[in-house]
């Protein structure tokens, strides 16, 4: 077949369209004159056979209709008409198009940018090759929580394992970089050089650490992330070779990783180098603390239950040749994850849940939208029965209102793609920090197509509902019907529907309110210092200047001077951890009255502080005294503990004067004891929402050693923020090359600690004000569609004596009616799905009555405005007028 | 009483027309006429849907169309049989004989 005869006839047929129909017309006459002819030619008259021959042939219209509607330019025209009339007709009822339109872009948006942010974060594979064969392995505790690994533990299951192809240890490392431009820390990983081969990326410039290098005293080297090399080395590709200075030694970079690659252990890394850690080390050494994570890549065909199995073995059969310290023995097992499970582990239940709300609100949208097309199907029904006693069939019906469904899903698509775009947006700026991936969040193609797959199949499978019904049943009962306007049953289905709009959106509704009741249960906690006004930031003492403990005790003694005499600032001090902040330092802690075993001890939060720092904080003094100036090196360690801690080992007693060892190496009986000379109050460190740690403050001068690493705070008598730069100037007085990090507001880290919490609520906030919209929408249209048809119903009611208000209480029944039948299904429903919501609750019961009662109440308010409107527009008729009209 | 089935089979109607209009050109009513005489009103054809075909077989390539005026001032859409038509014809043709005598086989074994 000529593709092109047939492209140009169609062209030709569109262009010429009035010479086309006149060639039809004249075929057709031409043909009926045949026929007419013929029939004479038998001996018929003319009239006679005249009529013969149209009974032969049938009618000349349809027949010319027949042969015009062939060719696909005729039915691109017909499609073309569709689509016109399908617009005006939306059109003309602006109210319904843009209700439907927007629940669409409402519903679809919100699906594809929820889906968009969970998807790569929680079930794409990671960014590696063969993605699911890495997995990280944990240490275990007695009560079954992970702990981080030992070295130790890596060296013995590297040489013991078969199943790992290659297997890391990898410990945190901020190192200064110093050097040209400003001094900063950075975040950066030390770790075994199989480090990159287990995650299956090479460096893109340079080479890979070998074995060579991570031995201890080997060679100083440092890979680099992309990154870095762009913002602190112009992108040089020549970095390559060169020496920089990291906490005051020269390291050489041997290679730079590619630009796309995702270090999810640290997403923030910016430089690696090698652990160089000692194989056989004594076990009070750095080798054998729990501060190290370990990943390992399986070896093809072997599967995570075989690499559990064979781990578990290990741990359980210790061997002579791999001794193992009491802290790091193994008796409760490995624990082994997918990477990709335990990167995401900490956000799983908060992105769950989101995913959860939007696929309710989806459901929400798509029964909005097959509610709206229901009613609008009603409504048309005369208009359906008149066409089929036209003629039309019931394929033409169904193109029309496909048409007509389509234009909506379109609209709705397109509209939803911004809803989506700006959602996506939202939700990279709402995201928490820490969030593993974050980056990959990003609008998907396949959310999308698939949330307007779903809406559109609903809409068109609803939309062609009417045009079925009215070819099927013969024009005649559906004519009729226009006189009989009583309240029918046909509008059953559009009870469920909205029966089940308001059952979805309490569900929603009471998430929202549980989480957000959470929120205020939270924020309601003490933190146990004054937020308002302190300024924070973490100061470093890196290089070799520094290496003795006097020198950095020095550095910081100055730095606070020069702090102290920036006006504006009404206190400032030093603490080795910083409360929220995302810091955890603890350490073994045994009082003189227990039995302690060696590596059994209690483990309680360290601060090591200057004196003013419970003036800054505010932090209240319970008992005896605070930290001093005399708190001197050399001096027995003071030692201030909290009041929850002093209460559970001090009942009834007072825990002033109790002798205490602390710190590393407690079973050493030589250690002089310590004295605890002050209570103070309790102080939240991890997070708001966790019980009271056992906490304990020192002079930073007589811990063990002097941290190199502390967080300056200060009180401002003026807006903490202004303070920002006059405070970095008065540190750098001091010393210019040491990096200052991590400056926040102490009220930005309280508001912070909560922000996994109050992403979900957010989220859920909108979804189920959008929920409750929707649901009151869909009451309303309703509610109102059945006051349409009954109209002349109440008009007989009030021409007999109904009142106002009895019509008006008529009508409102009807919705209320509805709305608690909602209630009640949507509250079973509530209790069941508010179970996956249990892990983010705080201070409230999954099934706390206060947030249920409010829900109903506020969905029971809007449902009744929704059927205030109906009603009284019901109240109002007149019934003269109405039955008249009929 | 069963009115005799007199449609077109299904898919013969490109061949009748096809067929017809090997002998001369030929405008539709002709064309239906000599498939009704032929065929002993076996054939009745339905105007609308020989029209239709014969556009779709003129869109195909395998028939020509003129107008040509007729003698009461009336236009008329002569049909001609293309070079491709003849082709086609050959092959509808021996396609259908295959066909018949399958058929034909197949009931004279049936019995």
């Amino acid at each position: 077949m000529s593709l092109w005869r047939q492209v140009a006839r169609g062209v030709r047929v569109l262009v010429h369209r009035g010479a086309s129909d006149r060639d039809v017309d004249d075929e057709v006459a031409h043909y009926l004159d045949q026929a007419t002819a013929a029939h004479v030619g038998r001996g018929l008259t003319e009239a006679a056979a005249r009529r013969a021959a149209a009974i032969e042939i049938g009618n000349p219209v349809v027949v010319r209709e027949q042969v015009r509607d062939y060719g696909w330019e005729n039915i691109a025209a017909s499609t073309a008409g569709d689509l016109r009339v399908a617009v005006r007709r939306l059109r003309t009822h602006p109210g319904f198009a843009v209700v439907a339109v927007l629940t669409l872009a409402l519903g679809i948006g919100a699906a594809t940018a929820i889906f968009g942010a969970v998807n790569p974060i929680l079930f794409e594979p990671l960014a590696y090759p063969h993605a699911d064969r890495v997995v990280m392995i944990s240490d275990v505790r007695a009560d079954g929580s992970r702990l981080a690994t030992t070295y130790g533990t890596y060296v013995e299951i590297a040489q013991r394992s078969r199943v790992f192809q290659a297997l890391a240890a990898i410990d945190a490392w901020q190192p200064a970089l110093s050097g040209d431009g400003e001094p900063e820390r950075l975040a950066g990983q030390q770790v075994s050089a199989s480090y990159f081969r287990v995650l299956g990326i090479s460096p893109a410039l340079g080479r890979n650490f070998a074995d060579a290098d991570d031995r201890p005293g080997g060679p100083r080297v440092a890979i680099l992330s992309a990154r870095l090399v762009a913002r602190r080395f112009g992108g040089d590709p020549n970095v390559v070779g060169r020496v920089i200075d990291l906490d005051g030694n020269p390291f050489t970079v041997i290679g730079v990783m590619p630009a796309g690659f995702d270090n999810v252990l640290e997403a923030a890394a910016d430089v690696w180098t090698p652990l160089q850690m000692r194989p056989r080390a004594a076990f009070e050494s750095r080798e054998w603390g729990h501060h190290q994570a370990m990943i390992g890549r399986l070896e093809p065909g072997v599967s995570l239950d075989e690499a559990r199995r064979e781990l578990n073995a290990i741990a359980h059969s210790p061997q002579a040749d791999f001794p193992r310290p009491a802290w790091a023995s193994l008796n409760d097992g490995l624990m082994v994850h997918a990477l990709q499970y335990d990167v995401t582990s900490g956000v799983r239940p908060a992105l769950l849940a989101v995913l959860g709300a939007v696929v309710l609100l989806l459901a929400i949208a798509c029964v909005n939208v097959a509610n709206l097309l229901l009613a609008r199907g009603a409504q048309r029904a005369d208009e359906f029965a008149m066409r089929v006693a036209l003629g039309a069939g019931r394929g033409r019906l169904v193109r029309q209102l496909l048409t007509e469904s389509l234009v909506l899903a379109a609209c709705g698509g397109v509209l939803a793609l911004g809803v989506a775009e700006a959602g996506v947006r939202g939700l990279i700026a709402l995201t928490p920090e820490g969030v593993p991936r974050a980056g990959a969040i990003g609008l998907d193609g396949r959310a999308f197509a698939f949330a307007l797959l779903v809406t559109a199949i609903i809409g068109i499978a609803v939309g062609i509902a009417p045009a079925l019904r009215a070819s099927r049943n013969a024009a005649g009962p559906g004519l009729a019907r226009a006189s009989s306007r009583v309240a029918g049953g046909h509008a059953a289905s559009r009870r469920v529907l909205v029966v089940a709009e308001v059952a979805l959106a309490l569900v929603l509704l009471v998430g929202a309110g549980l989480l957000l009741r959470s929120l205020a249960q939270l924020f309601a906690v003490a933190p146990g210092f004054d937020a308002t006004n302190v300024l924070t930031m973490q100061i470093d003492a890196a290089g070799h200047r520094y290496a003795s403990d006097s020198a950095r005790l020095e550095f910081f003694a100055q730095a606070l001077d020069a702090v102290r005499a920036v006006p504006g600032v009404a206190s400032a001090a030093f603490t080795s951890q910083l409360p929220l902040s995302g810091d955890v330092d603890g350490y073994g802690i045994a009082f003189e009255n227990d039995a302690v075993k060696s590596g059994d001890e209690g483990s309680a939060l360290r601060y090591a502080v200057t004196p003013d720092y419970f003036k800054t904080m505010g932090i209240p003094l319970r008992a005896g005294r605070l930290v001093d100036a005399h708190d001197l090196p050399g001096a027995p360690e003071a030692l201030v503990i909290n009041e929850s801690f002093a209460k559970r080992r001090f009942p009834g007693q007072n825990p002033i004067g109790q002798r205490v060892r602390v710190g590393p190496e407690l079973g050493d009986a030589k250690r002089p004891w310590d004295y605890v000379v002050g209570v103070v109050g309790d102080v939240k460190q991890t997070s708001l929402a966790v019980a009271q740690e056992d906490q304990f403050y020192v002079a930073s001068g007589q811990w063990d050693w002097v941290d190199n690493v502390q967080t300056l705070v200060v009180r401002a008598r003026v807006q903490p923020a202004s303070l920002i730069p006059l405070v970095k100037r008065a540190i750098w007085s001091v010393d210019r090359d040491q990096p200052v990090t991590r400056v926040a507001t102490m009220a930005a880290l309280v508001r912070q600690s909560a922000a996994e919490r109050r992403f979900v609520l957010i989220v859920f906030e909108i979804f189920a004000a959008a929920a409750l919209a929707l649901a009151a929408i869909g009451l309303y249209g309703v509610l109102s569609g059945s006051v349409a048809e009954r109209t002349r119903e109440i008009g007989v009611r009030s021409a007999l004596g109904a009142t106002q208000s009895q019509i008006l209480a008529l009508v409102v029944r009807e919705g209320m009616g509805l709305t608690v039948v909602g209630v009640a299904i949507g509250l079973a429903g509530a209790v069941a799905a508010s179970r996956a919501l249990v892990t983010l609750l705080f201070g409230v019961s999954r099934l706390d009555p206060v947030t249920y009662a409010g829900v109903v109440v506020l969905l029971a308010g809007v449902s009744a405005l929704a059927c205030w409107i109906p009603a009284s527009r019901a109240a109002r008729v007149d019934p003269s007028i109405t039955l008249r009209s009929e | 009483m069963v009115e005799p089935n007199t449609d077109v089979i299904q898919g013969t109607l490109d061949l009748l027309i096809l067929k017809t209009l090997s002998l001369e050109p030929m405008h539709g009513f002709g064309i239906a006429r000599r498939i009704e005489q032929i065929s002993r009103g076996v054939f009745r054809i339905n105007p609308g849907s020989l029209l239709t075909a014969l556009q779709r077989l003129e869109r195909a390539g395998w028939l020509d169309a003129e107008w040509r005026q007729t003698e009461n001032a009336r236009r008329a859409r002569y049909y001609a049989l293309t070079r491709a038509g003849r082709k086609q014809l050959e092959v509808e043709t021996s396609t259908w004989n295959q066909r018949a005598t399958a058929i034909a086989r197949l009931l004279k074994a049936e019995a």
